[in-house]
């Protein structure tokens, strides 16, 4: 049989609303959508006779893959679900308690200012187990009367009853490429191409991207989606607006130990270890679960920041480890976390097409908050897309306007946004500076904040040389890229190890190396005949590289050393947390980092989480 | 004989092989949340489904049908992706979940099942499934149920068919020792039992899907529910298979250093 690729023709489809990503917000669009729709049904205009045509497509695999865990306040999901804390919902409970923990620093590796280590040293008799307990939960912070939930087990039981209500189709293993325009006006999507090599050149198996035209177009996709990434490439974003400011979010789900004395509904927030910048959390599901993670922002400015790596050291702090010691790991998975919040918002509705989510510039980073926002804004599409059926009003540009941003822009998702805008300015001159812009903004409901010119996050990320020069002798410096150099450690490890973090003693439970991590919690698989959607730009910025970031980060190891001083990328690796698109410190346009992060399928396969 | 086939694919949904399963034992063992966890069509009777696709394609007139027992909801879940690979119509049987099944009352209602499929021509029939299951069942059910319909000529492990003119088959079939036995069939109704066959995975369709959808929406509202009987079935316990795992990433070793150094951890 031969393997030259056959012209094989584009197909095209007509629906009424076309949807992209099924995370929290599309739930919410959806679910009210179906509700309104399975009460009064409207009619199919792209095929008359039918009932209307609702679509949605998700990249990953399944439709509870790819998500994370979080404890959220779940106002806007108990609007739409009052019984939801006595459901069947798996890992759900109630918040019971909930505290806030300054951790020290026990192993003396961490990057410490002068004044944290004053500060350090004058808490440590106040601390217990080198962590200090907050006297409360600053308001703005908690999350009393929430919900700790896995977002993969919500998301299926949310699939689940939308299936049920047979209103809306929706389609995993279904990435998709792009927006269709039609001017500016966005008339549908295209599906990625199918039967195609690495580079994206047609195979033997070859199936072009499918055009799927509707009158509306959902864009749910998160922070890293490949169809928001085209509306804002053509559309760009409203004046004064960009998205700059980024973490990585990477967590476990563990069975904690036989006789754990941590209740189902104990939430902790934490800070200042591993590095001061990093925040962690761990939440108790029920049945001895626990999800404990950490976030790493962009605006740490370490060149070899590996999230995996410093994991590891956190569930090691002695607060943490008292209770983790003998844990289990059972899922494992990362994402990128939009961080700009508001100042990150595009353009929320045009001819045709609207965005909701974390994509939208929902995510609360004073309350650190995103999942039930996101919610929030899916309801709010839906009403609105409910109320212009029933009116037979077309979805343009001024009736969502009219509808989608009135909801939004009264909304609560909008009034607290508002307060968070500018609340962590701070952090770009430090921890300390960070929390006290936090407080601040928190305290004056966002009327007083620290400013800030914060740069993009490429340049936020520190010179190797520069950033280490503070940290290590030139002697300890150079060995550490020699024995980078050699292959025998990786830049970032090695790096660490001179810096005086310890090397990790596998348990081969709950402490495994990355690729364990990879295989036995993340459950990671990609199928044949997609393109690689992470693409290096200009290959010649990637050879005269120091700083490896790309490397440090990529939360599945995906990205390694590669031929020639470029980084080389392993697709069935990726957990699709889109870290890279943040993560490398050269730009060949000054706006944009080296490193494209498009449409693919695959990821995690995890449902924990 | 006209040169058409009637194809009955007959496949249960697993959990995905990649999610962490945890048995619970009780009078008949079920696993934690499976309600939960994502599940697949059984990758052995997916085979099953590829090849019967292909081959109704080949012959004009053909007709597919796919055969499922498992609840609603997650019949539906495992149709979403199944749907957008090849063109079929389904048969949905409402029932338990779970591998811990006896095959006798599974074969009942999958006969029941089949046997009510309008139009089905028995001359033409051919019973496909997996020949073994990436669930608990003992991997009996297809020649039970081939035996419920009075199919008497049955193959397992099956890797090929090839059709003749006259409308005879021939069929490659696994047997010990990593041989092949050829056999050939002078027609329907026959029972393939499907090892991994030679076809990849076909791409996703989002036609073929949307096509799909509009019988698989009904086939699901119209699903009979059945009770399976566990005809004094008992179980003494339930385990996970035994694993035992060990990573080691490198970078320029040679393949025969890797393959001697995991012929002798395997030997330890």
């Amino acid at each position: 049989m031969s393997d030259e690729p056959i012209a094989v023709p584009r197909q095209e489809m007509a629906v009424d609303i076309a949807c992209v990503g099924f995370g929290p917000a599309m739930g919410g669009f959806l679910t009210t959508l179906s509700r309104a729709l399975a009460e009064a049904p409207a009619e199919s205009a792209a095929m008359p006779g039918m009932p209307l045509q609702v679509l949605c497509y998700e990249r990953a695999d399944d439709l509870a893959a790819g998500v994370s865990g979080v404890v959220t306040r779940a106002q806007a999901i108990r609007a739409s679900f009052p019984e939801i804390a006595g459901s069947e919902v798996p890992m759900l409970t109630p918040v019971r308690q909930e505290k806030v923990l300054y951790l020290l620093d026990p192993i003396g590796a961490s990057r410490r200012s002068a004044m944290l280590r004053i500060g350090d040293a004058a808490i440590r008799p106040l601390s217990s187990h080198y962590a200090f307990e907050l006297p409360y939960t600053p308001e703005f912070l908690n999350k009393h009367g929430g919900l700790v939930m896995s977002i993969g087990q919500f998301n299926q039981w949310v699939a689940n009853e939308l299936m049920t209500a047979g209103v809306a189709q929706l389609w995993p293993s279904s990435p998709v490429s792009e927006a269709l325009f039609d001017g500016n006006a966005v008339v549908g999507v295209r599906l990625a191409e199918q039967g195609v090599d690495r580079q994206g050149n047609p195979e033997g198996a070859y199936m072009p991207g499918m055009d799927v035209r509707a009158q509306l177009t959902v864009i749910g996709d998160g922070p890293v989606g490949a169809v928001g990434q085209s509306i804002d490439r053509k559309l760009g974003m409203p004046a004064g607006h960009a998205r700059k400011e980024w973490a990585v979010g990477m967590k476990m789900v563990v069975e904690l130990p036989e006789d754990t004395p941590l209740e189902a509904g104990t939430v902790w927030h934490t800070f200042g270890f591993p590095e001061p910048e990093i925040f962690g959390f761990l939440y108790v599901h029920p049945e001895r679960l626990a999800s404990v993670g950490i976030f790493v922002p962009s605006w740490m400015p370490n060149p070899g920041r590996s999230a995996y790596r410093y994991l590891q050291h956190f569930m090691q702090h002695p607060y943490l480890w008292r209770y983790l010691q003998g844990s289990t790991m059972r899922s494992w998975g990362a994402k990128s976390l939009q961080e700009s919040g508001m100042t990150g918002e595009p353009f929320l509705a045009g001819d045709g097409y609207a965005r909701i989510g974390e994509g939208s510039g929902s995510t609360n980073m004073l309350t650190g908050s995103g999942v039930d926002e996101a919610w929030a804004t899916g309801v709010m599409l839906g009403e609105s897309a409910v109320e212009l059926l029933r009116a037979g009003k077309p979805f343009t540009r001024e009736n969502l306007e009219a509808t989608y941003l009135r909801r939004r822009r009264a909304s609560s998702v909008e009034r607290e946004g508002q307060v968070a805008k500018h609340a962590r300015n701070g952090f770009h001159s430090g921890l300390v500076s960070g929390l006290i812009g936090m407080a601040l903004a928190g305290y004056s409901n966002g009327k007083l904040s620290l400013g800030a010119k914060i740069p993009p996050a490429h340049r936020q990320i520190e010179s190797l040389e520069s950033y280490y020069s503070r940290r290590l002798r030139p002697d300890q410096f150079a060995r550490a890229r020699a024995e980078a150099a050699s292959g025998r450690r990786t830049l970032h490890d090695a790096l660490m190890d001179a810096c005086g973090w310890p090397a990790i003693d596998f348990d081969g439970k709950l402490l495994v190396s990355h690729q364990d991590a990879l295989l036995m919690g993340g459950k990671v698989q990609a199928a044949p005949g997609f393109a690689d959607h992470v693409v290096f730009r200009d290959g010649s910025l990637c050879e005269r590289c120091a700083e490896r970031t790309c490397i440090a980060m990529c939360s599945g190891q995906a990205i390694s050393e590669g031929d020639d001083h470029r980084p080389a990328f392993d697709r069935e690796k990726c957990v699709h947390c889109g870290a890279c698109l943040w993560n490398c410190a050269h730009s060949a346009d000054g706006l944009n980092s080296n490193i494209e992060f498009r449409a693919g399928a695959g990821g995690l396969h995890s449902a924990e989480n | 004989m006209a040169n058409y086939f009637h194809i009955v694919v007959c496949a249960s949904v697993v959990p995905d092989p990649l999610q962490t399963l945890e048995p619970v034992t009780g009078a008949v063992p079920t696993l934690k949340n499976e309600m939960m966890l994502p599940a697949v069509l059984d990758p052995w009777a997916a085979s099953a489904l590829y090849e019967a696709a292909n081959l109704a394609a080949k012959h004009a007139g053909s007709k597919l049908w796919l055969v499922s027992l498992a609840p609603k909801a997650k019949l539906q879940q495992v149709m979403m992706t199944v749907a957008q690979k090849v063109p079929f119509e389904l048969v949905a049987i409402d029932g338990p979940i779970g591998g811990f099944t006896d095959a006798h009352a599974t074969a009942a209602a999958l006969a029941e099942a089949i046997s009510a499929i309008p139009g089905l021509e028995r001359e033409h029939l051919l019973l496909f499934g997996g020949w073994e299951s990436a669930s608990r069942a003992s991997g009996v059910t297809l020649q039970v149920l081939g035996e419920k319909l009075g199919i008497h000529d049955q193959f397992q492990g099956v890797d090929q068919i090839t059709v003749a003119d006259d409308g005879s088959f021939e069929i490659l079939e696994r047997i010990e020792g990593g041989r092949h036995q050829l056999s050939v069939c002078a027609g329907g109704p026959a029972v393939l039992g499907w090892a991994t066959g030679n076809l990849p995975e076909p791409r996703n369709n989002p036609q073929v899907g949307m096509a799909n959808m509009r019988g698989i929406m009904p086939a699901l509202q119209k699903a009979k529910a059945v009770k399976l009987d566990a005809n004094g079935l008992s179980y003494l316990s339930a385990s996970l298979p035994k694993q035992q795992r060990q990573t080691r990433v490198v970078k320029d070793v040679p393949e025969e250093e890797i393959a001697r150094e995991i012929a002798a951890w395997i030997a330890e």
